[in-house]
């Protein structure tokens, strides 16, 4: 295999010490791929702490359904690998033009296009090893599906954007690769699409992901290919065979899509009747792109009991002024329980109060 | 002095015999479902709604009262157990089902609703919510969320955790937090995973939105019988390396299906050394495939018996004996002292032998009924409470259990959770650091330590009593002793 091992361990534990002791701050980054979701930490005067070296896999054993790399560990490679096992990384994270690692995928917390059916990064998460803020290295969670002992602070990690420490591994469940897929693509206008793909989630088919482009609504079917095939009927439409339209949609490379500059990431109940015209919808209507230009999009989200965020470089403020005045205290002093002096991905986490 | 005064503004915030203190009527809250371990509550508390928990949490934390939160009382890990200067905050009152949205699959409950009683509310939609514990007829929402419970279904659908999508908390400084709602991604730390399998450490859950799921047209539960442990136990792992998730792949061993059947007469083979049940749903075609992909497995590891149960009456009575097996268990001895390990797939039978060596050792006979298809184990250790020293034995053989788990790689708790029962081998599964790292976070939420005081977090002092605790890098962290 053509990754690098390598095992960086204790020289990332030993730069934190020193970090902690000399009072210097941390710009944690693994291949960059997602940086554009960050603040220039470096121009506030943090240090670069690369965990890209840091990689390879620490076990996998695919009859266990569970991986266990370091945290630098390309996703591309990880995906390769368990392919080769008819098996995948459930949450589908998006690659951008670099390529992400399994850290960055999970510190950014961006599940991909099968997230209401597959679950998400944070729901994948089994175990974390990380290094906090005061240079200890921390293992919670294991690689078991099952595990309540103690607060669940291996899941805390996913997007919390390397807030709370440097991520040095993560055990992640698999899901076997369902052997048939299937696309089914219906012409329809924006204003019956959300009731339309609504319609087919509250049904037992086989759905794996959905996306409307203002015109298509494209439906994923995946599974045993009897369960694939009669789904299609029931949905219609042309249907395509395994379509690589899924993996350009999840790492935002399909031109066509028109995300532009800096878009709206809107989460919303799926039914919801707002943002529908000009926009990509996702994940059954959970998941909507907007154009970054249009107007008082996060004032729209909220009333109907969502939010907006620009996939910029304000994306990964995990606690800032649009967070609510309560929740706000109680993720500073997390912030604080992990990090007191505020080593790792300064800003990101608004110190001050309203 | 203070207790009077609060025990008149609790009387005052609450209905009529809502606040109880009389020693006969707090009898039945004096334990959970881990009835082992008993303590009478200085008072229990019914609100019946959320600004009446507000107003109890606010005198309490006035008055230096500890809280703990309980929902139903089915918990096996003590969770809810009282302590003695304490207030039970009994939840079960807040039971209404405050909405279920068909547009976007998901109801939202108070703390107190039962879990099978979801299910019910949506079967006439074709939708139900996934998760089951065993004790789903009884047991309550916001307590499988402050437990993060299981259940037999949870191979393929998931915990608690991953079928909630929104909470309301309140801590116990009064604000509320509102976690998620009904999308399915939220920015900022993910509160909502936090909370779930807290324990009723970090705050007191006041409603729930959880998912709601399709029901799957078709489902079929295979029973295959093996003369071998060992067979049967890698039959499990070879089941999920087929690329197939079934919905529950449960496993029983001897002393499990002997008692069921003296129970209920499931009909189980009783020279049988192992069973695996195996169900398997989703639409059509596919399940045949399946069940034909599982039968093919159990066939080449040697089960001298396999039974297809096709429809609903037939499923019910092969998962009658499963479901009876707890009891059914209790038949044979006067205490059983039930395990929640998880281990890795790949170590079950090698697990299984251990604890059969163990069983010797300790003269103890254990019971094993286990979801199988993720690992759980619950090993039942019989023994008989009135005779001198066995309810120690019984506890020390169910440590021994849960440090051999930890050292194959596996977890104390699977499901039940930590509670007051399994505190010492947490201090085998984490570092100093790692619990420093758990009781920091509670100090977030909870500083004075008033929610659930002394239940799944050991104190350091404490690992260093039992001696169980990871020493990293040779520090012994006494230094930290006295900041818990």
């Amino acid at each position: 295999m053509a990754h690098a091992e390598h095992d960086d361990r204790e020289r990332l534990i030993d730069a934190v010490g020193e970090a902690h002791s000399h009072g210097r701050t941390l710009a944690i980054v693994g291949s960059g791929s997602k940086s554009f979701l960050l603040p220039e930490l470096e121009d506030a005067g943090a240090s670069l702490l690369s965990v890209a070296e840091h990689a390879g896999v620490i076990e996998y054993r695919p009859d266990e359904l569970v991986i266990t790399a370091r945290a630098g560990t390309p996703l591309r490679e990880l995906q390769q690998l368990v392919a080769r096992n008819q098996q995948m990384l459930p949450f589908e994270p998006p690659m951008f033009v670099g390529g992400g690692t399994l850290g960055g995928a999970v510190a950014c917390g961006l599940s991909g296009p099968g997230r209401p059916w597959w679950g998400s990064v944070r729901d994948s998460v089994l175990g974390v090893e990380l290094i906090n803020g005061l240079g200890e290295a921390l293992s919670f969670g294991g690689q078991v599906m099952k595990n309540v002992a103690g607060y669940d602070l291996s899941r805390l990690q996913a997007g919390a954007f390397g807030t709370l420490g440097v991520i040095l591994s993560v055990s992640i469940k698999l899901l076997p690769r369902p052997p048939a897929e299937r696309t089914c693509t219906l012409a329809m206008w924006a204003a019956e699409s959300v009731r339309c793909v609504r319609a087919f989630a509250r049904q037992p088919l086989p759905l794996s992901a959905t996306c409307f482009d203002g015109r298509f609504l494209r439906i994923r079917c995946s599974g045993a290919e009897a369960a694939v095939l009669s789904a299609c009927e029931v949905i219609g439409g042309e249907v395509s065979e395994r379509d690589s339209y899924w993996s350009h949609l999840r790492d935002h490379d399909l031109p066509e899509l028109r995300f532009g500059d800096e878009p709206w990431r809107v989460s919303l109940p799926p039914a919801a009747d707002v943002l529908v015209d000009n926009a990509v919808i996702e994940w059954a209507g959970a998941l909507r792109w907007v154009a970054g230009a249009s107007a008082d999009v996060a004032g729209i989200a909220e009333r109907a009991g969502g939010t907006a965020v620009r996939l910029a470089a304000g994306f990964g403020q995990v606690s800032g002024a649009a967070t609510p005045g309560s929740l706000r205290l109680y993720q500073q002093r997390l912030k604080a329980s992990f990090d007191p002096d505020n080593l790792f991905n300064p800003g990101l986490v608004d110190e001050h109060a309203d | 002095m203070s207790r009077a005064k609060a025990l008149k503004q609790l009387q005052a915030v609450l209905p009529p015999r809502a606040v109880i203190t009389e020693p006969s009527a707090l009898k039945p809250y004096e334990t959970d479902g881990l009835t082992a371990i008993r303590e009478l509550p200085w008072a229990v508390v019914l609100p019946e709604n959320e600004d009446q928990v507000r107003e109890v949490l606010g005198i309490c934390a006035r008055h230096d009262v500890p809280i703990v939160a309980r929902g139903a009382g089915t918990g096996l890990s003590g969770g809810a157990r009282p302590v003695a200067d304490g207030v039970v905050l009994g939840l079960a009152k807040l039971n209404r089902i405050l909405e279920i949205d068909l547009d976007n699959c998901v109801a939202r409950l108070q703390p107190g609703v039962r879990n099978l009683a979801i299910s019910e509310a949506v079967a006439e939609h074709g939708l139900y919510y996934a998760p089951d514990p065993s004790s789903q007829i009884a047991c309550s929402i916001g307590g499988n969320v402050a437990e993060n419970s299981g259940g037999v279904h949870c191979l393929k659908y998931g915990l608690t955790v991953h079928n909630v999508v929104g909470l309301k908390v309140l801590t116990i400084e009064g604000e509320e937090l509102v976690l998620g709602g009904k999308v399915l991604d939220d920015p900022g730390y993910d509160l909502l995973a936090l909370m779930s399998g807290s324990e009723g450490m970090l705050g007191v859950i006041t409603e729930i939105t959880v998912k709601l799921l399709p029901i799957p047209p078709e489902k079929r539960v295979l029973l295959a019988a093996f003369a071998d442990l060992e067979a049967a136990a890698d039959a499990v792992s070879r089941i999920i390396a087929q690329g197939l998730v079934p919905a529950g792949l449960e496993m029983m061993d001897r002393l499990a299906i002997q008692a069921a059947e003296d129970f209920v007469h499931a009909g189980y083979p009783r020279e049988a050394e192992a069973i695996l049940l195996c169900e398997v749903d989703g639409i059509g075609a596919e399940v045949d495939a399946n069940v034909a992909l599982v039968t093919r497995v159990v066939d080449e590891l040697g089960a001298f018996e396999v039974r297809l149960a096709t429809d609903a009456d037939e499923q019910a009575n092969l998962w009658r004996g499963r479901k009876a097996a707890f009891p059914a268990v209790g038949r044979l001895a006067p205490d059983y002292y039930c395990m929640d390990g998880t281990i890795p797939r790949s170590q079950l039978s090698h697990v299984l032998k251990e604890i059969g060596t163990l069983s010797e050792d300790y003269g103890l006979s254990v019971a094993n009924v286990f979801h199988a298809g993720d690992g759980n184990l619950h090993p039942l250790i019989l023994y008989d409470a009135n005779r001198s020293g066995e309810l120690e034995l019984a506890e020390e053989m169910g440590g021994r259990i849960l440090e051999l788990c930890v050292a194959v790689g596996g977890t104390v708790t699977g499901e039940h959770g930590v509670g007051v029962e399994k505190l010492n081998q947490m201090c085998v599964q984490f570092s100093a650091a790692e619990l420093s790292q758990f009781f920091r976070v509670k100090a977030c939420f909870d500083p004075d330590e008033m929610l659930n005081p002394g239940k799944a977090i050991p104190t350091l002092a404490r690992c260093s009593e039992v001696g169980g605790m990871h020493v990293h890098d040779g520090q012994v962290p006494f230094s930290n002793l006295e900041r818990f």
